[in-house]
């Protein structure tokens, strides 16, 4: 039986994104930039879902969710 | 993770605080966090500014962050919506040019000098003790009065935002962010 395993990654809510760049400070993984200075983007092959930028967005606007691998 | 020079531009931002607390003509320096963000977001076209330089935003970081004065609470919704944050913006503006206009009437001599710093755009403080003349005109005091309280008054503003939500809660409707967004918006949406 193929066993399916849920991973976190984290979105951005990227209409809602001031591009301020917090996120990035915060990530260990360096997973997140600015794209052309509008809004973050997480290379989701790189996150591992710890939810730092989540609790660093000053937005609130990015979310940790499980997605299916 | 690695420091680099630019994480200890917060040193830069109290210091600005500081020195006008001496002597206002040190408030002229202010326009190099007007003109720097415009600059490399307009050469750019990103966000450059906020992303690496603000000294402003690391000082809220420090503060808020590591010295813990910040609930941490999710900001309420108005205030990032695009018609808090463009509305912010406009008034901002507006009452900058309130103040250059100020400025021109001292320019003109058609106004006295105010040796005042207002804070929020309303309360009057005396800060005569900062101002011991200048070899140039009275005018160029009266814009380093008016700059520094639109300094003095958006950091205050984000004192309060830092308390009361995240450390950096400022950076959701910093003018200059606006600002800079809407030009790397504009500019790459022509690219």
């Amino acid at each position: 039986m193929n066993s399916v395993k849920k991973q976190k990654k984290a979105t951005v809510d990227q209409s809602s994104c001031v591009a301020c760049g917090c996120c990035i400070k915060v990530c260990p993984m360096h997973a997140i930039e600015i794209m052309r200075g509008v809004m973050a983007q997480i290379n989701q092959d790189k996150c591992v879902g710890c939810g730092k930028c989540e609790k660093e967005c000053p937005a609130s606007i990015i979310t940790v969710q499980e997605v299916g691998a | 993770m690695k420091k680099h020079w630019y994480d200890y531009l917060w040193i830069v931002s109290l210091l600005y605080l500081v020195l006008g607390f001496f002597n206002i003509l040190f408030a002229w320096l202010g326009l190099l966090c007007f003109f720097i963000p415009l600059i490399i977001s307009v050469a750019k076209g990103n966000k450059g500014y906020c992303n690496q330089y603000c000294g402003r935003g690391q000082l809220f970081g420090l503060l808020g962050g590591r010295f813990g004065l910040s609930r941490r609470k999710d900001i309420p919704k108005w205030m990032k919506s695009k018609a808090f944050r463009y509305g912010f913006l406009i008034f901002f503006l507006a009452m900058f040019i309130v103040m250059l206009w100020n400025t021109y009437l001292v320019f003109a001599s058609a106004q006295n000098l105010s040796q005042a710093v207002t804070l929020l755009w309303t309360f009057d403080l005396p800060w005569q003790w900062a101002y011991h003349g200048t070899l140039f005109h009275n005018g160029v005091a009266q814009f380093a009065f008016g700059f520094y309280s639109v300094m003095l008054t958006s950091t205050v503003l984000g004192l309060i935002t830092m308390v009361l939500f995240k450390p950096r809660s400022w950076c959701v409707y910093c003018p200059m962010g606006t600002m800079t967004q809407l030009i790397c918006k504009v500019k790459n949406k022509k690219a």
